[in-house]
């Protein structure tokens, strides 16, 4: 294990998490052997990196592509990633290159969208990829130095592999072995980015570690891999991403989140996503809950062309709570396929799942969740809850809900409900004097409530203009 | 405020449903002036009050109704409100995870305008001040909007919703009904408070009961979708005394309601 006297020193550590001298480069596009051994050579990894990343190669190879006759989450839409086409990606990119784009290039609309967020130029120009850096260098030294204090670790997976070797090989692939799914194999293959987090026994992180990592392009990745450990009674929020659209000009985004959550921790994990409409966003996130421990996924999915993405936690300790919080809006041409997985292995394990859809201008919202009880699992209770708002015709929404039981004394309530806005409730608004969309837009905000009020502040603020901002035009 | 307000509405019939309901209605309603409409279940009155408010379920078929001069029946529901029309209506919808405070500064912030928006500090003065006059506990803010509250907690809410909103034209429909009489005393304080030349008020009510808080200058008898008779406050108390009954004989009519059950 490692140990605090092994933090690098706050001069190393500012810049740590770009790879600092290894010059510009681009895999040529497609998979293969040679471009997997590239990607680990230029990153200097250790052999056992190596070696792992060749092996999920072949698994990605063995594992079928996704279709609706093999029983893996991913393949549960059929033709929905017909489009896919593995030869067509660029695998690796380092983050410098990245930054060749020239605000001219960036799409008129992604400009809009940051202009009605409110996002300053600076950091809108980071968003886009053109500039490297945005400007939160010093929130970032000073809060890196009083996590440091703690013995928190926090930095970009790759960092990790270099400073933290021992820690990573502990835990690096145990929760979401290669072999899990296509997509898992895919991110252990050429996996780049990421966040690392390490909180010791008993560290109460004060403060949600978060916002510089929007600064730092290679956390955007398109393979990104973040493994979290919160040690024996510890507490970490980790928050991820932002409510500006990214964008990409790749269309896979293929992540891998693990984490671990030992016993009496608790760890929250928020995320908010917007890819731009081309995306394919396919992302694997899991979590174990040891015994007494608490996982709280809050979960947030706006943009890309399809996503299909269901947090889990697996209860393996007595006495594990799981929560699962999410909201999904599907716009026009985008299939939000989101949920929840909760698995309960051990006695007296609490879960709550509550997911809330939006679907309009055609989009289609599919509420997919687990809720699992094994063997040893007596005495565990599951609660889900998913709520549907359409608004319109052309929108549709399901539900599809996963239950199964091995042991006879647990207690699962489910409950879905599917609603438009309706007219005596925009009547009532409207008479009070709010237009027709500051009414919906009131209404919407209202529907997603039990998911904001979980934000930090501006990240909720931003929520809410974002969420204005998707329903414009979506009146009448 | 400009001028003391006047709406005046011309002949107005209206349909549910392909269903006549409003069939022919003249009212005129100053600033100052409190108008009681009084009738039997069935007979058009809160029809009358959701067609003024532009309810998107009635077809206005005729008639005219303008405000100051403007006209009413042209305008959205949101351009009425701003307008100065307000409705405290018999069953307030309900909205889950807006909380009655946020809700109450965008609307009175859509009335004002904006650039004129009210600074915070004020509107949650003048909301304090409002709540305590109705003897409603300062959770209110904080709940959603109308979520769970009872008969007499809406209706409390919607005479706040009056007084922090400030029409030149209030109609209040049954804000009576499923009251009790300290109930009552409460929401007719709200509005008493609120009188004066800058306000007209439309009663909407079944009972005398409630003009003995709010006192009317005119009582209106609403039978078969239309005002069929006219008076001060000593046709409310012949109303109370001897029922509908002698109206209907003088009308020659039997059944006094519209269409189907409004």
């Amino acid at each position: 294990m490692t140990t605090n006297s092994q933090l690098p020193d706050l001069s190393d550590y500012k810049y740590g998490f770009h790879d600092k001298d290894v010059s510009v480069f681009r895999s040529k596009k497609g998979l293969s052997r040679e471009v997997v051994e590239e990607i680990s050579h230029l990153k200097d990894e250790p052999d056992w990196m190596l070696e792992f990343r060749l092996k999920s190669l072949e698994q990605f190879y063995k594992m079928p592509m996704p279709d609706s006759k093999n029983s893996n989450w991913f393949s549960l839409l059929p033709g929905k990633l017909d489009d896919l086409n593995f030869d067509d990606i660029t695998y690796y990119v380092k983050p410098s290159e990245r930054q060749g784009r020239s605000w001219e290039e960036v799409p008129e609309q992604i400009k809009q969208t940051f202009d009605k967020l409110g996002i300053p130029e600076a950091e809108q120009k980071f968003l886009a990829g053109v500039s490297a850096q945005y400007e939160s260098e010093v929130v970032y030294h000073n809060m890196q130095k009083e996590l440091e204090e703690q013995g928190v670790i926090f930095c970009d997976t790759d960092t990790a592999l270099r400073e933290y070797p021992e820690l990573l090989r502990e835990y690096f692939g145990t929760v979401i072995p290669p072999t899990d799914n296509k997509f898992a194999a895919l991110n252990s293959a050429v996996w780049s980015g990421g966040s690392f987090i390490y909180v010791p026994k008993g560290v109460r992180c004060g403060v949600p570690l978060q916002a510089y990592f929007r600064i730092n392009s290679e956390n955007m990745g398109q393979f990104e891999r973040t493994l979290i450990i919160a040690d024996e009674g510890s507490f970490v929020h980790y928050v991820e991403g932002c409510t500006a659209p990214i964008y990409s000009t790749d269309s896979l985004h293929s992540a891998v989140v693990e984490i671990i959550v030992k016993d009496h921790a608790r760890c929250r994990y928020t995320t908010i996503q917007n890819w731009s409409a081309n995306v394919y966003n396919l992302v694997t996130k899991r979590a174990v809950a040891h015994k007494g421990a608490h996982m709280e996924w809050i979960d947030g999915n706006i943009g890309s062309k399809v996503t299909m993405k269901y947090p889990a936690v697996v209860m393996k300790g007595e006495g594990a709570k799981a929560d699962v919080l999410s909201i999904a809006v599907a716009g026009k041409g985008q299939h939000q396929d989101a949920g929840a997985k909760v698995v309960a292995l051990a006695p007296n394990c609490t879960s709550t799942i509550v997911s809330k859809s939006i679907s309009k201008h055609g989009g289609k919202v599919t509420y997919r969740g687990l809720s699992s009880f094994g063997r040893n699992a007596a005495g565990s209770k599951a609660n889900v809850k998913c709520d549907t708002l359409i608004l319109d015709d052309q929108s549709t929404s399901d539900t599809i809900p996963y239950n199964e039981s091995k042991t006879d004394d647990v207690t699962l309530e489910h409950e879905a409900t599917v609603s438009k806005v309706s007219e005596e409730q925009l009547f009532y608004l409207m008479s009070r004097g709010l237009s027709e969309e500051e009414a919906t837009h009131m209404i919407i905000m209202g529907f997603i409530e039990p998911f904001t009020k979980e934000l930090p502040m501006e990240y909720a603020v931003e929520m809410n203009r974002l969420i204005k901002y998707e329903m414009e035009g979506s009146i009448g | 405020m400009s001028a003391a307000p006047e709406l005046i509405v011309k002949g107005l019939k209206a349909t549910v449903d392909g269903k006549e309901i409003l069939k022919g209605v003249n009212l005129e309603v100053k600033g100052g002036e409190i108008h009681a409409i009084m009738g039997p279940n069935g007979t058009g009155k809160s029809t009358l009050a959701s067609v003024l408010m532009g309810h998107p379920r009635y077809e206005v078929t005729d008639g005219s109704v303008t405000l100051d001069g403007e006209d009413v029946l042209n305008m959205e529901v949101d351009e009425r409100a701003r307008a100065g029309l307000f409705l405290a209506m018999q069953y307030p919808a309900e909205v889950s995870g807006v909380t009655n405070s946020d809700f109450l500064r965008s609307a009175v912030n859509a009335r004002r305008g904006e650039g004129n928006e009210i600074s915070l500090m004020k509107f949650i003065r003048e909301m304090d001040n409002k709540m305590e006059l109705l003897e409603m506990d300062e959770k209110f803010a904080t709940r959603y909007l109308n979520e769970g509250f009872s008969g007499g907690e809406k209706k409390r809410n919607e005479i706040l919703q009056m007084m922090m909103l400030k029409p030149r034209i209030a109609i209040l429909d049954e804000i009576d009904s499923g009251l009790d009489i300290d109930a009552l005393k409460v929401v007719s304080k709200g509005v008493n408070s609120l009188l004066g030349p800058e306000m007209g008020v439309i009663l909407i009510t079944h009972y005398q009961r409630l003009l003995n808080y709010i006192k009317p200058d005119y009582v209106h008898v609403f039978i078969q979708g239309k005002i069929v008779k006219s008076g001060g406050p000593e046709l409310a108390e012949r109303l109370e005394a001897e029922g509908y009954d002698w109206v209907k004989e003088e009308l020659g009519v039997e059944d006094e309601t519209v269409g189907q059950k409004a």
